[in-house]
């Protein structure tokens, strides 16, 4: 396949796309990913795996991470399952949902061996809320980016983004429970999109 | 932090706490974080196996670190383990309850998803897959929306909601790594500007 090296912003329909090379490839890749990603690994993947080493599209991403959403356990490793598994089959999955738990679990359990002295100091506190703002830009920057996506959806861009527009309304300004905008929304949005789609 | 419980676990007990997470994996629809105030229910209320003080460090140091905050679960269970036995109680603890969070969810995760992946072409799995987009990028900007509004005190918190609007405008203008910009943040906490 093709080398990984950056390449200058491309369409993103290009035939040949770079690809994972083998499971330890996969192993590496989401342990760097998921050490990378503090107060979350969603921005992380996105980052990396659509950006620099083109793995996916951007659409593509959203479809995973609409999956990964909606299936039961942890989004980010849902979403590596996906991707593990789509290239090397069960092991590919196997692969990259190790690469993204063992080395962070031995990390946070010497970490809250560590930490949990210090867990009331002043500087330890300060730091940890600007980073967690750090990691809500994150989230917010990406959330914009995968707006783009959204122009190619079968529903169309206006009603895409109408659709977007209530679930941020229902999750951030009404607090309503997540199951209540994903499976409410997500029924119309999917009915909408079937009949957009001819068979 | 540190008035630690001493629990006798028996055998009973630790397949209660296994049959507890289990259970909770295949009902952890949108997030993990999303059981948290039925662990909460159960391991410090019900159970008392948990503090208070250890159930909320666990979710801020998952937080806090890199990794999946899933994680957290092994941090409630190196707790109780901890508050059980010794080190090696932990180690286990950890290790029995993270696996049992996340065993069910990816066998029927990695099924669903190899599925639809060979049915990829259906109509039906074309229109879920384009249907539930446009709602699952609203979520993502409802999620950063709230963590970055969880510190609201506009006078005190306004620092940290500019560090949230500059990354934004970092992220999309530049190619940055994130690591440069989660460390800027770090410094900046360290030396007391935010």
């Amino acid at each position: 396949m093709t080398t990984q090296a950056s390449r200058p912003d491309i369409p993103e329909t290009s035939t040949e796309r770079p690809c994972p090379q083998s499971l330890s490839d996969l192993f590496i890749s989401f342990t760097l990913l998921a050490l990378q990603g503090f107060g979350g690994v969603m921005a992380v993947v996105q980052r990396e795996l659509v950006e620099r080493k083109r793995w996916l599209t951007r659409e593509e991403f959203v479809e995973d991470w609409a999956v990964a959403q909606i299936m039961p356990g942890p989004n980010v490793v849902n979403l590596s399952l996906i991707i593990g598994g789509r290239y090397f089959g069960w092991r590919g999955a196997l692969a990259a949902f190790a690469g993204m738990l063992t080395v962070p679990l031995v990390l946070i359990l010497v970490i809250a061996v560590l930490y949990a002295p210090y867990a009331h100091e002043p500087h330890v506190v300060r730091i940890l809320r600007a980073m967690g703002a750090v990691a809500s830009g994150l989230i917010i920057a990406t959330g914009i980016r995968l707006l783009g996506a959204l122009h190619k959806n079968a529903v169309g861009l206006p009603l895409s983004l109408l659709l977007g527009g209530l679930c941020f309304v229902a999750v951030a300004v009404l607090h309503l429970p997540l199951v209540y905008p994903l499976f409410g929304l997500g029924i119309i949005a999917c009915a909408l999109a079937y009949r957009k789609l001819k068979p | 932090m540190n008035t630690a419980l001493h629990l006798h676990f028996t055998m009973a007990d630790w397949l209660q706490l296994t049959l507890h997470y289990l259970s909770l994996s295949l009902i952890s629809l949108g997030g993990a974080i999303a059981t948290a105030p039925d662990m909460h229910r159960y391991l410090v209320g019900e159970q008392h196996w948990l503090t208070d003080d250890q159930f909320t460090s666990s979710i801020a140091i998952a937080q806090a670190a890199p990794g999946p905050n899933i994680l957290f679960v092994a941090l409630m269970g190196w707790n109780i383990g901890l508050n059980a036995g010794t080190t090696a109680t932990g180690l286990m603890a950890a290790l029995l309850t993270i696996a049992s969070m996340l065993l069910p969810s990816t066998i029927a995760t990695y099924m669903a998803t190899s599925w639809a992946h060979r049915n990829q072409h259906l109509r039906a799995v074309r229109a879920f897959k384009q249907g539930m987009a446009p709602v699952v990028v609203g979520l993502v900007l409802a999620t950063g929306w709230i963590l970055a509004s969880t510190p609201d005190q506009p006078a005190r918190d306004w620092p940290l909601w500019l560090i949230t609007a500059i990354t934004v405008v970092l992220v999309l203008k530049t190619r940055i790594h994130i690591l440069w910009l989660l460390g800027a943040g770090a410094l900046l906490g360290w030396f007391g500007l935010v």
